[in-house]
């Protein structure tokens, strides 16, 4: 396996172009997310952030324009070496993405169980572990994904994402549909994956609470470019009308108020 | 991998103080996992622990950790808070257990053999209601003829109608072939050649085209209106009709029903046509029997009353089919095992529905349209 330094931006874009028929989405895009960043991704509505997301995991491949992920380009190498960089990161899906088929549990033990690398009991004790980190009870794990509530998918999502232990987390509105309270914990509980791990997070979100609260950097994704890639203190002095109405409207001014008051 | 560090466990000989160190990461531990569960399975109970050396540790490594220690504290153990968190995680994880999956037993199996006269009878009234409420759909539309959902009953014309003529086609055609192959076999072997036309006509226009197109298309349509309905349903589209106060029976299921029942007589004549063709060609070849006789003894030696037969069932199956398809479609519940069980069940009631009701019309019409 390459050794890469531990410098290395962990997602590089380049000049990534995507076209949906005659609708340009990104025209060439440049992006670099170092190690440790918990980067927010944000951007008007059908501005091509879940596209974005999906070159990065690899689902789609940009018209033009290089994706590298820790360090290696995306879809180079031998099979195994792709399967082997996919499991090195989480994907939390815009619409959950649970398999209907399977239980709660069965849903976060399906990637361990993949790895054939833990014992049966073992598998359960991380099942378990992993519903405590998003506040789910033990007992959610025989729910199926029918039975749950909205923002109850997205946390049983989101505990199958971390089943693998990534190092790299793609999170698209992961607190959309969750009651402020477990935003909050949400919250808390990347920041500590963070502390504890080094985990990279990449999140679409809307929700300018926990963007404040948690990203260490800000992506700005208008006129299909980066707009501004950089703190949350230094995205809002950037003059743009998107910025402008996304951070300095009602909301915006309440939560970077917080923030402020906080630091 | 980048920047992570083999994880280690040693004992160290002078103290007797087991320590751990590098990365103990699933990515980091999986290359050598079986060697060190080896170590962790003959660790002393009494051990004393040192993880001021560990590097980073993750909720799979403590896991792994925990059950070397089998599942408590050591009585002493230096580590630094970070590595002590995660570690407590998993030992709260622990505390409380996954409930159990319920386990199958024998009680459940005698429990589900009687359930399944239940489900058999939900089936039942079900379908009846599903019936019932097209019959009341049929009665409003009658009265407001300006609601036929038009648009939505020619689309399904065309999907189940027209596009399964070339399959319909080719198989008949084919069974047309094999079947006059055998029975002039037969035939010459008795001097009876001129009877070949009496078993054809007979037999494909009023028995084998209907039962096997019907077989086709339940295979074709009735899955894919099951399966339509099903993904429907699991996308709540359905739910999303009825939010809207559009009656689904009136816009999903009633469109499907009238094609199929109009579409299925005239590829039953399609494919009884095509079948006689093929018919027709095999016994030029092997009984030197030309199409000219072919054709004008048909219409002597089988009644006109078969192809009515025929039409007539073609439309019963095809109602049947379309009937059957979207009960199992929209008892489909919102998950993919479902979905595909449901389809299952579809297209095989369908099909046996069909030769059930193909019985019951063999002994309704006994007396019709067979020479005496
Ligand atoms: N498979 C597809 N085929 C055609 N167009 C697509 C496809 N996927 C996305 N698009 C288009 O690309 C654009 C970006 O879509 P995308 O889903 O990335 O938006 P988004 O930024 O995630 O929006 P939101 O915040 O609403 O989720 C939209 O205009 C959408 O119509
Ligand atoms: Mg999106």
């Amino acid at each position: 396996m390459s050794i890469a330094p531990d410098s290395s931006p962990v997602i590089s874009l380049s000049g990534v172009v995507t076209r949906f028929g005659r609708n340009l989405v990104h025209d060439g895009l440049d992006l670099e997310i170092a190690k440790g960043e918990i980067v927010s991704l944000v951007g008007g509505s059908g501005s091509g952030k879940t596209t974005l997301l999906r070159h990065i995991i690899g689902l789609t491949r940009p018209a033009q324009g290089e994706v590298s992920l820790f360090g290696e380009p995306l879809h180079s190498g031998s099979m195994h070496e792709q399967i082997a960089r996919r499991r090195r990161f989480g994907v939390l899906f815009q619409q959950g993405a649970l398999f209907s088929a399977f239980s709660v549990g069965e849903n976060i033990a399906f990637p361990i169980r993949e790895e054939r690398i833990a014992t049966d009991a073992e598998i359960r004790q991380l099942v378990t572990l992993k519903l405590g980190m998003v506040e789910m009870e033990p007992q959610h794990a025989l729910l199926m994904p029918a039975e749950l509530s909205g923002g109850m998918v997205k946390r049983a999502a989101l505990a199958r994402a971390l089943a693998l232990e990534p190092e790299l987390l793609l999170l698209d509105e992961p607190t959309a549909g969750l009651d402020p309270d477990r935003s909050a914990s949400f919250v808390r509980l990347i920041l500590s994956l963070r502390e504890e791990l080094g985990l990279t997070v990449v999140l679409v979100t809307h929700d300018l609470d926990t963007l404040a609260a948690m990203s260490s950097k800000v992506a700005v994704l208008a006129d299909r470019k980066i707009l501004s890639y950089a703190s949350l203190e230094d995205t809002i002095k950037v003059d743009h009308p998107f910025i402008e109405r996304f951070f300095r409207g009602a909301q915006g001014r309440r939560a970077l108020a917080q923030v402020q008051g906080g630091s | 991998m980048s920047g992570s560090i083999a994880p280690g466990i040693a004992v160290d000989s002078e103290s007797g103080i087991w320590r751990l160190s590098g990365d103990w990461t699933l990515r980091a531990l999986s290359p050598q996992l079986v060697s060190i569960r080896r170590t962790l399975a003959t660790l002393p109970r009494d051990a004393r622990w040192d993880l001021a050396d560990l590097r980073r540790i993750d909720s799979f490594g403590a896991t792994l950790l925990w059950g070397g220690w089998q599942r408590h504290w050591p009585q002493a153990v230096e580590l630094s808070d970070s590595h002590r968190a995660v570690i407590e995680r998993v030992a709260q994880a622990d505390a409380n257990q996954l409930p159990d999956a319920p386990r199958f037993t024998a009680l459940d199996a005698i429990a589900t053999l009687g359930y399944a006269l239940f489900v058999f009878r939900d089936h039942v009234l079900a379908f009846l209601a599903l019936l019932g409420q097209l019959c009341l759909d049929v009665l409003h539309l009658l009265r407001h003829p300006r609601e036929w959902p038009l648009l939505e009953i020619s689309a399904n014309l065309f999907k189940v109608g027209v596009k399964a003529m070339p399959v319909t086609a080719l198989v008949g055609f084919l069974i047309g072939v094999v079947l006059s192959y055998l029975s002039a076999l037969q035939l010459k072997a008795f001097g009876a050649d001129v009877f070949i036309v009496n078993i054809l006509g007979l037999g494909i226009i009023r028995e084998l085209g209907p039962v096997l197109v019907s077989v086709l298309v339940a295979g074709r349509s009735g899955s894919a209106m099951t399966a339509q309905l099903g993904v429907m349903r699991v996308t709540e589209e359905i739910d999303a009709l009825s939010a809207m106060g559009v009656s689904r029976t009136l816009r999903l299921v009633l469109p499907k029903v009238v094609a199929l029942t109009l579409a299925m007589p005239l590829l039953v004549l399609w494919t009884s046509g095509i079948a006689l063709f093929g018919g027709m060609v095999s016994a030029r070849i092997d009984l030197g029997m030309s199409f000219g006789f072919f054709i004008e003894t048909l219409p002597r030696v089988v009644p006109i009353a078969n192809v009515f037969i025929g039409l007539a069932k073609g439309a019963a199956f095809g109602l049947l089919i379309s009937l059957v398809a979207c009960h199992f479609g929209l008892r489909v519940r919102p998950n993919t095992e479902s979905l595909s069980s449901n389809t299952t069940a579809s297209v095989v009631s369908a099909i046996t529905i069909v030769i059930l009701v193909d019985a019951v019309f063999a002994i309704a019409t006994r007396s019709v349209g067979v020479p005496a």
